[in-house]
């Protein structure tokens, strides 16, 4: 019985027989069907996924002629940020980690974001902010986003002004707390829309609210209504990204144009991202450090693949560390990732990761 | 870095800035996307990845190539000429144009 050389969700590496190798992808993609209510991927297409993880070479790649776009979540501050950001401490400015990525490493997009990657810590500064996008406009000929995260969880205490659901919540206080998170989401989406406005003015292509509802249903409806609000009155492309495969019921009962929010799966999430008016969406499927990344991948093909086939506008997987199959490690090993970015393409369907 | 050499367009080493600009603009599809800029650059899909051919087409269409070649567009000029052949509105190309439009 041949044996295969197979990461963990953690970047471990073990030897895997093929048959361990086909049950993971055989229970990865069961796991996603039956938490998602959607189909598994078919058989043809987990002996595609055997086939990529069994291929002895250290990297993959698709088919030349099926290359999707990339876009990406503040990818230039891992050039000059420091180690809890992933960065690699370069000695280099914003303005040229984005010149590196389009000249150098041959990004199809990029984006502006500022180190504290949240839009509440941005707007008080977002005139430094504005400067930095025009300036980066000057020189740059792929698009260029505006990048942040919605990050509800900043306006409550202690760091923001309205009660902490994390608080009240224990304390059998649930009235308080859903109604301190709806509170704060109406602040969250006027700080968002406010940024837009002016990356608007400031000639950015587009806006990127990344790691959407890692706070829970509150803080998805609202990056919907920012996303509507300037989806119709600015000339922004919106590009929703995801925190986690499922929406969090941190409140449980907030609903958007007739939704119930708590507990949506991608597939479901893309439909109301489109009606808010976005251009692209980005799915996440969270990685099992426990599970191998045969069972981690194939659960999150299946979930992109519905995501895709449900959606009409273009689905950028998030594919880093953490999510989309990849290993939860500081350096996402380049084996992992290149059959993950495959398996995203050939299963996932995606028009972008 | 890992996507690019996997799965990404390869931005101005070929065409991958191009056919994200119809994602963003138009929310095209992939496929769509792509048979659109092959269309308006009279190649085919599939040359849209390919280095060497958008190399050459870059150049001779004027609208940026990845190395640094004296007098070829650049920036907001290469952005301009883009906006032009794929028919979109780039935003930082229209306030260049308002800035030098307006009544001095």
């Amino acid at each position: 019985m041949p044996s295969h050389r197979m990461r963990m969700g953690d970047g471990r590496v073990e030897a895997m027989s093929s048959d361990k190798v086909r049950a993971d992808i055989l229970a990865g993609t069961e796991d996603a069907a039956d938490r998602g209510r959607i189909p598994t991927i078919t058989e043809q297409e987990r002996d595609h996924l055997f086939d990529l993880f069994a291929y002895p070479g250290r990297i993959v790649g698709v088919e030349p002629g099926r290359e999707v776009v990339l876009s990406d979540d503040g990818v230039a501050g891992s050039l000059y940020a420091e180690q809890g950001d992933s960065g690699v401490g370069v000695p280099v400015s914003r303005e040229q980690a984005i010149r590196l990525f389009e000249r150098a490493f041959g990004f199809d997009t990029i984006e502006l974001g500022h180190p504290d990657y949240s839009y509440k810590p941005v707007k008080p500064i977002v005139a430094n902010e504005q400067q930095c996008m025009e300036s980066v406009l000057l020189g740059t000929i792929i698009p260029v986003y505006y990048g942040a995260m919605p990050n509800l969880a900043t306006y409550a205490r202690p760091d923001g002004p309205f009660g902490n659901p994390s608080d009240l919540l224990p304390e059998g206080k649930i009235e308080e707390a859903r109604a301190a998170q709806l509170a704060a989401a109406e602040a969250c989406t006027r700080d968002m829309v406010y940024v837009g406005r002016k990356m608007a003015d400031a000639g950015a292509d587009g806006l990127d609210f990344d790691t959407t509802a890692s706070a829970g249903d509150a803080e998805f409806l609202a990056t919907l209504l920012a996303v509507e609000e300037l989806s119709a009155n600015t000339h922004l492309s919106i590009q929703v990204g995801m925190a986690a495969e499922f929406v969090l019921g941190m409140h449980g009962e907030v609903t958007y144009k007739g939704e119930r929010l708590a507990g949506l799966y991608p597939h479901q999430q893309v439909k109301l991202v489109e009606k808010a008016g976005a251009a692209v969406f980005g799915p996440v499927v969270n990685t099992n450090t426990r599970r191998s990344c045969a069972w981690n991948v194939a659960r999150a093909v299946t979930f992109v693949k519905a995501c895709s086939e449900a959606a009409s506008i273009p689905i950028h997987a998030n594919v880093g560390m953490g999510v989309g199959g990849v290993p939860m490690c500081e350096t996402p090993p380049v084996d992992a990732v290149t059959r993950a970015s495959v398996a995203m393409v050939e299963i996932g369907r995606v028009d972008g990761l | 870095m890992a996507h690019v050499l996997a799965s990404g367009m390869g931005g101005i080493r070929a065409a991958g800035d191009l056919v994200a600009r119809m994602q963003l603009h138009r929310k095209m599809r992939i496929s769509e996307a792509k048979a659109f800029v092959a269309g308006k650059l009279g190649v085919g899909v599939s040359d849209l990845s390919d280095e060497v051919v958008m190399r050459e087409l870059r150049e001779e269409l004027d609208i940026g190539v990845v190395t640094a070649m004296p007098g070829a567009a650049r920036g907001l000029a290469a952005k301009a000429r883009i906006g032009r052949l794929l028919g979109v509105e780039i935003a930082s190309v229209e306030t260049l144009r308002k800035k030098l439009n307006a009544e001095l």
